[in-house]
C-alpha cells in the first residue's frame, strides 16, 4: 500500500477510536454501544498499520488492490452497525410504546380516584353495571 | 422534613425478574431473620406473579413496565430508599442465595471498619460454593482488577449481598452502573472516597429454576465491564456529584 493512503488510513482510524473512547469518558456514549464502534475502528487502525495481514485477506478473496480491502472491511462493519442501530431502535419503540400505555393507564386511575373523592360516578360506567361489581 | 426527623429506618431492597417460586420465600426469610428491615421488591418487567406473590407476603413492591436489567432494578430501589428516608440499605438476591440470618454480619462488619458499604463475600473463608467456569474466570478477573484499583483486598466483587448507609444510598440512587453493577459499585464507592469492605457470609444456591446468564453472555458482560472500568479510570468524577449535570441530560456539542 502507498505510503500516503497508509497514513491517512492510520491517523482516520485512529481519530476514530480517540472520539469514541472520548465520548464514553464523558458518558455520552453508553458501553453497549461503543463495544462495536471500538472494536470495529481498532481493527480497522490494526489493518492500516500491518498492511501484511491486510494483502493476505485481499489475495485470499480475490482483491487485487489491498487497500480496496480495506475499504470492503469498513462498509461490512457499516452495514453490522446499522443492523445494530435497527435492532436497538426497535427495542426503543417497543419500550416507548409500553411506557405510553402505562401512562394511559395511571392517568385514567388517577381521574376515577379524584373523581371518586368528589362523589361523582365513574364515568362510561353505567350505574347497573357498578351495582353488580358492588354485590 | 429531613429523613434525620424520623427515627432511623433500613430497607432489604429484593430485585426480582420471574422468580416467583422464590420471591414469597426470601420475603418472608428477611421479615423473620431481619425484623427491622422494611422489605421492597422490585419487580423488573416479570411476566408471572411476582409482584402479586411479593405483595401477599407482605412486601411493598415497585413494578416496572419492561425489564431495565440488575442496574435499573437497584437504582429504582436506591431511589426509594433515599427519597424516603431510610438510613441503611441491603440488597438480597430473590434467588434464595443470600441468607437474611448473615444481615447482622454485615452490620457488624460496616461498624466495625466503620466503612459506607459492607458486602458479603463467599471466598474470604472456606464455602462449598460452586459456579460455572466463565463465571469463576469473571470473578477471579474483577478481583485482579478490583484490588490493584482499590488497592485492598477483594476476593468477591460480583456478590449482590450489600448493605450500604445513607452516604452509599444518596451516592447510588443518583447513578448506578447498568450491567455487573457490583464490580462497577465497588469502584464508584472509591473514586467518591467511600469506603467499603467484605464481610465472610455464607451463600445458599439458587433455591428453584435457573440463572439467566449464559457462558457466552457472562463473557460479552465481562469485556463490557472490563472497559467501563478501563474508561472510568481516565474520568476525573466517574459519576456526578450534586449540582453537576444530570447523568441523563440534553444533548450539548457533539
Amino acid at each position: 500500500m502507498q505510503a500516503k493512503l497508509q497514513i491517512l488510513a492510520i491517523v482516520a482510524s485512529s481519530g476514530l477510536v480517540l472520539i469514541v473512547f472520548e465520548l464514553l469518558r464523558r458518558r455520552r456514549l453508553i458501553e453497549r454501544y461503543a463495544l462495536l464502534w471500538l472494536g470495529s475502528s481498532l481493527l480497522l487502525l490494526g489493518l492500516s498499520i500491518w498492511t501484511g495481514l491486510l494483502e493476505v485477506i485481499s489475495k485470499a478473496i480475490g482483491i487485487v488492490y489491498p487497500p480496496n480491502a480495506l475499504f470492503m472491511i469498513a462498509f461490512a462493519f457499516v452495514l453490522v452497525l446499522l443492523m445494530h442501530f435497527s435492532l436497538a431502535i426497535s427495542r426503543l419503540s417497543g419500550e416507548t410504546k409500553v411506557l405510553a400505555q402505562k401512562v394511559a393507564r395511571l392517568d385514567k386511575d388517577m381521574r376515577d380516584l379524584s373523581a371518586a373523592e368528589d362523589g361523582e360516578p365513574l364515568p362510561g360506567v353505567s350505574a347497573e353495571v357498578e351495582e353488580t361489581v358492588s354485590n | 422534613m429531613g429523613f434525620l426527623d424520623r427515627h432511623p429506618r433500613s430497607l432489604a431492597i429484593v430485585p426480582a425478574y420471574n422468580e416467583e417460586g422464590n420471591v414469597r420465600y426470601v420475603v418472608e426469610a428477611i421479615h423473620a431473620q431481619a425484623p427491622d428491615f422494611d422489605v421492597l421488591v422490585i419487580d423488573d418487567g416479570s411476566t408471572d406473579e411476582t409482584a402479586t406473590c411479593a405483595r401477599e407476603a407482605g412486601a411493598q413492591v415497585l413494578v416496572h413496565p419492561f425489564n431495565l436489567g440488575i442496574g435499573g432494578a437497584m437504582q429504582s430501589g436506591y431511589r426509594f430508599a433515599c427519597e424516603e428516608g431510610y438510613h441503611e440499605a441491603v440488597q438480597v438476591d430473590a434467588d434464595g442465595q443470600h441468607d437474611p440470618a448473615e444481615i447482622p454480619k454485615l452490620r457488624a462488619g460496616m461498624r466495625e471498619h466503620e466503612v459506607d458499604m459492607a458486602w458479603g463475600s463467599r471466598f474470604l473463608e472456606q464455602t462449598d460454593y460452586k459456579a460455572p467456569f466463565t463465571r469463576r474466570l469473571g470473578i477471579w478477573l474483577f478481583s485482579v482488577v478490583l484490588s490493584a484499583i482499590s488497592r485492598q483486598r477483594v476476593t468477591d466483587p460480583t456478590s449482590g449481598f450489600r448493605l450500604c448507609n445513607r452516604r452509599a444510598i444518596e451516592l447510588f440512587a443518583r447513578d448506578y452502573p447498568h450491567d455487573y453493577p457490583e464490580v462497577e459499585g465497588i469502584l464508584m464507592l472509591h473514586a467518591h472516597r467511600l469506603r467499603a469492605r467484605e464481610v465472610p457470609v455464607q451463600m445458599h444456591p439458587r433455591r428453584d429454576g435457573r440463572s439467566s446468564i449464559t457462558s457466552g453472555e457472562s463473557i460479552y458482560y465481562m469485556v463490557k465491564v472490563l472497559l467501563a472500568i478501563f474508561v472510568g479510570l481516565f474520568r476525573r468524577r466517574p459519576v456526578v456529584d450534586p449540582g453537576f449535570e444530570a447523568p441523563v441530560a440534553a444533548e450539548r456539542g457533539i
